[in-house]
């Protein structure tokens, strides 16, 4: 059976959670699970990656230090054409997306992203069939990706757990082609502003969404979070639109929580939204539309009209 | 300067939802058309580029779409916002496969217009697979950044700093050349509406119909759709706002106690 190729992701030194989450659902496809390891000193980054399931590191030495596009488009593609995995997973992260799908055009392979389940089929594994969601997280599909030629897919963070346990993995050494020149170029990282308020210690979440749909109504729920004890927080479009502050939203490029209750009101429930707050000990969403995906991680469900809801809530606390 | 943005007409579910026949996609009579909500953002930050820009007014934003005739819809919404052109790159069968499929249909008319930025959302809101834009570049030749939140870029200048966003709201600012690909996120505008008189001179403007370049071999296909499983799904809470936020604060006094 053909092999696994993983390319880690690493930031500011250390390699990130979904790799280790890759890692996981690489043992799980079947077949040599080999990491790819780019950086300025590969090896430093090593233990983030030798963990159970790993057959093999290749560490690949880049001038950068950061992850750039270009870069690592052409070592992936290099070690594709050296290696001819049956599958390559990159994370459905903002860096993935940088250089995934540019791969795939290129090479004409297989493609699926913001995949949270993989299997392998056909006589000798060779065709992969990847689950993912369509419409707003309201259906899913099963994809079926071309048998005969590498699959490129980039899974959902946080759909696999983080592979753990003692590694032992062989290391070899790769420089892959000219290092040549980069067009886009990392300059430097500007942090997001600091804030007093911090929504990661609170214990109970208020978060809303676009079902609020006034900027004008935004006092109303500061209101209402602190008759009942809570924290105020939100999706990113109230954020986008400056309705609240960023140190106040929940999700992939906010903030992840994890409060004893988390109340969602008029939240649809995007894949990027969940990916903050899922893991929330207790979730109560409260939404206009039976078919939200929100209820699919909810733990207590209401189909209403949040305000309605919002005017009772008030007497009660 | 002149500025290409691609655009997706997306389809968005009701509170409903049917298969077709074959259980490879959803009804297309429980759908609703509207533009995607990123390449709103796209389209919005194309127009003010073109209004900061040297030449002004003599710039020039172009807006292509792949799709049948029910798409031109969301161009006509671009033109009343503001842009100059629009091309629709008609949808042969199984041209919006996937998302390289698509990028393939989009490269040739994109490459003939010779665009000095291209701008897509960084998604599209119904197959969440963020890979056309960077796709396209790549079929361009183009160098890009994905996931894009603030761009400078001044006229004729061979480089553009742009705000690439990473999880947890962390910003790579990042230095790119120029002809560029930039994947477009929400927050870095507030589009514009168009209104009514926008709308109508929106009709005389030069909507184009092109065929696409031979699709390639899909990228992907889908095999099933379904529900998706609520095995362990919410226990919904029943009644009238009264009873339903009785039994919430309930549920929240009892666990925070
Ligand atoms: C790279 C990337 C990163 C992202 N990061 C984040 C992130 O960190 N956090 C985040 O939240 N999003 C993030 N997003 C955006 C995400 O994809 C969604 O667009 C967003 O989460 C939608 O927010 P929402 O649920 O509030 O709005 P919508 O999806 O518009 O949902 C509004 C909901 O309100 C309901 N509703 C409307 N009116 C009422 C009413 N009167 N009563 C009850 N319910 C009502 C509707 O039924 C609907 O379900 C990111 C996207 C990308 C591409």
């Amino acid at each position: 059976m053909k092999g696994v190729l993983v390319v880690a992701e690493q930031l500011r030194g250390s390699v990130r959670d979904v790799t280790r989450e890759l890692i996981t659902a690489a043992a799980e496809l079947g077949g040599p699970v080999t990491v790819a390891v780019l950086g300025a000193d590969p090896a430093a980054l090593r233990a983030g990656v030798d963990v159970a399931g790993v057959d093999e590191i290749v560490e690949v030495r880049t001038a950068t230090a950061e992850f750039e596009n270009d870069v690592y488009q052409r070592a992936v593609e290099a070690l594709i054409a050296e290696r001819d995995p049956a599958a390559v997973l990159l994370g459905f992260t903002v860096n993935g997306m940088g250089y995934g799908p540019a791969i795939a055009a290129k090479l004409g392979l297989g493609f699926a992203s913001d995949v949270f389940g993989l299997a392998r089929e056909g006589g000798d594994g060779d065709r992969i069939v990847c689950r993912r969601a369509m419409y707003g997280g309201k259906v899913h599909a099963e994809v079926e990706l071309p048998a005969g030629r590498p699959a490129l897919i980039m899974l959902r963070p946080t759909a696999w757990p983080a592979a753990t346990g003692p590694g032992g993995a062989k290391v070899t050494q790769a420089t892959v082609g000219e290092p040549g020149s980069s067009r886009a170029r990392h300059r430097e990282f500007a942090e997001a502003p600091a804030s007093d308020i911090d929504i990661t210690t609170a214990e109970f979440l208020l978060s809303i969404g676009r079902g609020v749909e006034s900027k004008d109504d935004v006092p109303y729920f500061e209101a209402l979070a602190r008759k009942m004890s809570a924290t105020l927080a939100g999706s990113r479009p109230l954020i986008d639109s400056g309705w609240l502050p960023s140190a106040r939203q929940v999700g992939q490029s906010g903030k992840t929580v994890k409060p004893k209750v988390y109340l969602a009101l008029g939240i649809s429930g995007a894949v990027q939204h969940l990916a903050g707050m899922k893991s929330s000990d207790l979730i109560i969403a409260v939404n206009s539309d039976p078919e939200a995906s929100i209820f699919g991680v909810a733990h207590y469900g209401a189909v209403a009209d949040l305000f309605d809801v919002a005017r009772e809530l008030e007497k009660l606390f | 300067m002149k500025i290409v943005v691609c655009v997706k007409q997306v389809l968005a579910l009701g509170d409903e939802v049917e298969f077709t026949d074959d259980g490879r996609d959803v009804d297309p009579d429980f759908l609703e058309l509207s533009l995607n909500e990123w390449d709103a953002h796209a389209t919005e930050e194309a127009l003010r580029i073109r209004e900061r820009s040297a030449d002004g007014a003599g710039g020039e934003v172009v807006v292509v779409t792949v799709g049948d005739e029910s798409a031109a819809d969301v161009l006509r919404r671009c033109l009343a916002m503001g842009a100059d052109r629009a091309i629709r790159v008609e949808a042969g069968p199984g041209a919006l496969a996937d998302p390289i499929t698509v990028a393939r249909a989009l490269a040739e008319p994109v490459r003939a217009e010779q665009p000095d930025l291209v701008l897509t959302g960084v998604q599209s809101s119904d197959s969440v697979q963020a890979a056309t834009g960077t796709a396209l570049a790549e079929l361009l030749g183009l160098p890009r950044v994905a996931v894009v939140t603030r761009i400078d870029h001044t006229d004729g200048e061979p480089t553009a700093v742009v705000h690439r966003e990473l999880e947890g709201g962390l910003v790579d600012v990042t230095e790119v050349d120029v002809p560029a690909l930039l994947t477009v996120q929400t927050g870095i505008n507030e589009p514009r509406y168009a209104n009514l008189r926008a709308i109508k001179q929106a009709r005389e403007k030069e909507l184009a119909v092109v065929r696409p370049s031979p699709a390639g071999q899909p990228a992907c296909s889908v095999r099933r759709m379904y529900a998706p499983p609520r095995g362990e799904g919410a226990r919904m809470l029943d009644g009238e706002p009264a009873e339903i936020a009785a039994r919430i604060a309930e549920i929240v006094k009892e666990r925070l106690s």
